[in-house]
């Protein structure tokens, strides 16, 4: 503590310390404080550097997604990679409940499991996220793009609908010109989604069957929705969104978890057969 | 000083604490009255701006057919007749109907639109693209997720191809801006199908409408440009 004090023959007063431990111990809190907190910004703006092996890289030009396939690890023919995408995360939270549920928080918790159970089958698993960060709709996408053999599975948790019930999206029709595919084969970046909504409805259909199956009250098939994020995907591409985070207790999505994961990859199980994308050589991408 | 001006002023200054003193009360209860009245007053402008458009004693009354959400609250939407007084042309009267749907229902939990979302505009292009320029709040109040977001948006292109047998496809703007989404979900850069028969028989490319139909179009201003542009279809058929 700073006193102010005044000797008997001095007459000008003077500043002394008196216990100066507590505030040493608080300046080597401040410092480590600064510290943790400089090095946790640094190492989020470098994502490359803390990302794990599976997450593909991001392009820097979405238009121009590049495999990433290593010598060793050739693509075997059909459908082995499922990119799973926690939606929203950053500053986009998505929906939020009253109880303070956030969306992107619950979807990155339910990606872990739903990509344990698509490891299980035998599949491949890539998120698009695995921390509280927001790539935006195009990164997302050039994930998937740059894959051969993959399906694309988007999960939200809705703020409205009967809670305990989960429905599957796909895109909507989108207006196509030579059947999705412009002259040169290439698929035009806006509308990439086109040439895949047939197998989007299948694979849509097949989660959505097993779904309904252990969530009462969800619907028996796939509807149709003008989803921003699947527009761009240039492979079978769903949304999975689960109700909702107006539940009082969190624990009620909680417990849905091991059930959505299951019935995603028996769905996307079900569906591989179906898997045979025309017009491309070979009949799969 | 002396004495007697001290005495007054003191005696002016006591009066004023008794005056003061018996007005608070009077005063605290009628900032009791105003913060109660506030809301419904905000309330009752906004019916009172909505009737203006929708109750025009000049126009007769038509059976309107509007989409909000359904009983079953299950994400579909259930059709209610209402007689309004309506419009002949086009742009006014979709912008009348999508005004008594925006003021919601009788039961707000049947609204599939934020209540403090305003139609700013509607214009309706030569090929049929119907043009709804919503405030901010259409974005910002809206309840994040696919099916709400979803619901909302049939609420409208089912109540317009109701109502509104001219506009074929809706182009959805916030604050006269295109945005990406709605609400971090659906797709607001394209437009939306209003009528499938008429959007098939139109020729114009779909992907975005603006750019498309705006280097033909008249410049556009509120109702007086959707009067040409409704004069220019009807030529057209």
């Amino acid at each position: 503590m700073l006193l102010k004090v005044r000797n008997r023959d001095d007459k000008q007063p003077r500043w002394v310390m008196r216990n100066s431990f507590p505030y040493a111990c608080f300046a080597v809190f401040l410092f480590l404080a600064t510290f943790l907190t400089v090095s946790g910004q640094l190492s989020a703006q470098d994502p490359a550097a803390s990302a794990p092996s599976s997450v593909a890289p991001q392009n820097a030009n979405p238009q121009t997604p590049t495999p990433t396939y290593s010598d060793s690890q050739q693509p075997r023919p059909g459908l082995n990679i499922v990119v799973l995408d926690p939606a929203h995360g950053g500053t986009d939270t998505g929906a939020r409940g009253t109880g303070g549920i956030r969306e992107s928080e619950i979807v990155l918790q339910f990606a872990l499991q739903v990509r344990r159970a698509l490891e299980a089958q035998g599949f491949q698993v890539i998120q698009t996220r695995l921390a509280n960060e927001n790539p935006s709709f195009d990164d997302r996408s050039a994930m998937a793009n740059a894959q051969v053999g993959a399906v694309f599975v988007s999960l939200h948790v809705s703020s409205t609908g009967l809670p305990g019930t989960v429905r599957v999206y796909v895109n909507s029709d989108l207006p196509a010109s030579s059947g999705g595919r412009e002259a040169g084969g290439l698929i035009p970046w806006d509308r990439a989604q086109a040439p895949f909504l047939g197998l989007s409805h299948k694979l849509g259909d097949f989660v959505q069957g097993n779904l309904a199956v252990r969530f009462k009250g969800s619907p028996g098939s796939a509807q149709g929705a003008a989803i921003r994020q699947l527009r761009t995907t240039a492979a079978p591409a769903i949304a999975i969104e689960i109700s909702s985070v107006s539940v009082n207790d969190r624990s009620d999505l909680d417990r849905m978890a091991p059930g959505v994961a299951d019935a995603i990859a028996r769905g996307v199980t079900d569906f591989r057969p179906s898997y045979v994308v025309a017009g491309v050589p070979g009949g799969v991408r | 000083m002396n004495t007697r001006w001290v005495a007054m002023v003191l005696g002016g200054l006591f009066g004023a604490v008794i005056i003061a003193g018996l007005y608070f009360p009077i005063l605290k209860e009628r900032v009791k009255q105003t913060a109660k009245i506030q809301p419904q007053s905000e309330e009752q402008a906004r019916r009172e701006l909505t009737q203006s458009l929708t109750a025009n004693p000049t126009e007769a009354r038509v059976k309107a057919k509007l989409f909000w959400a359904s009983n079953a609250h299950d994400g579909s939407l259930a059709p209610v007749n209402i007689d309004l007084p309506l419009a002949s042309e086009p742009a006014l009267r979709a912008k009348q109907v999508l005004n008594t749907l925006l003021a919601g229902p009788a039961d707000p939990e049947l609204r599939t639109l934020p209540p403090d979302a305003v139609l700013l505009a509607f214009y309706i292009l030569p090929d049929g693209t119907g043009i709804a320029d919503f405030s901010e709040a259409m974005a910002s109040s809206i309840p994040s997720g696919i099916e709400s977001e979803q619901r909302a948006v049939d609420s409208l292109t089912r109540t317009l191809a109701a109502n509104i047998p001219q506009v074929v496809r809706l182009k959805i703007l916030i604050h006269g801006q295109e945005v990406e989404t709605l609400a971090g979900h659906l797709d607001l850069t394209g437009s939306f199908v209003v009528s499938a028969r008429g959007a098939q028989a139109a020729t114009a490319p779909q992907p975005d409408p603006l750019s498309s139909s705006l280097s033909d179009a008249p410049p556009l201003t509120p109702v007086s440009a959707s009067r040409q542009t409704y004069a220019a279809t009807r030529e057209q058929q």
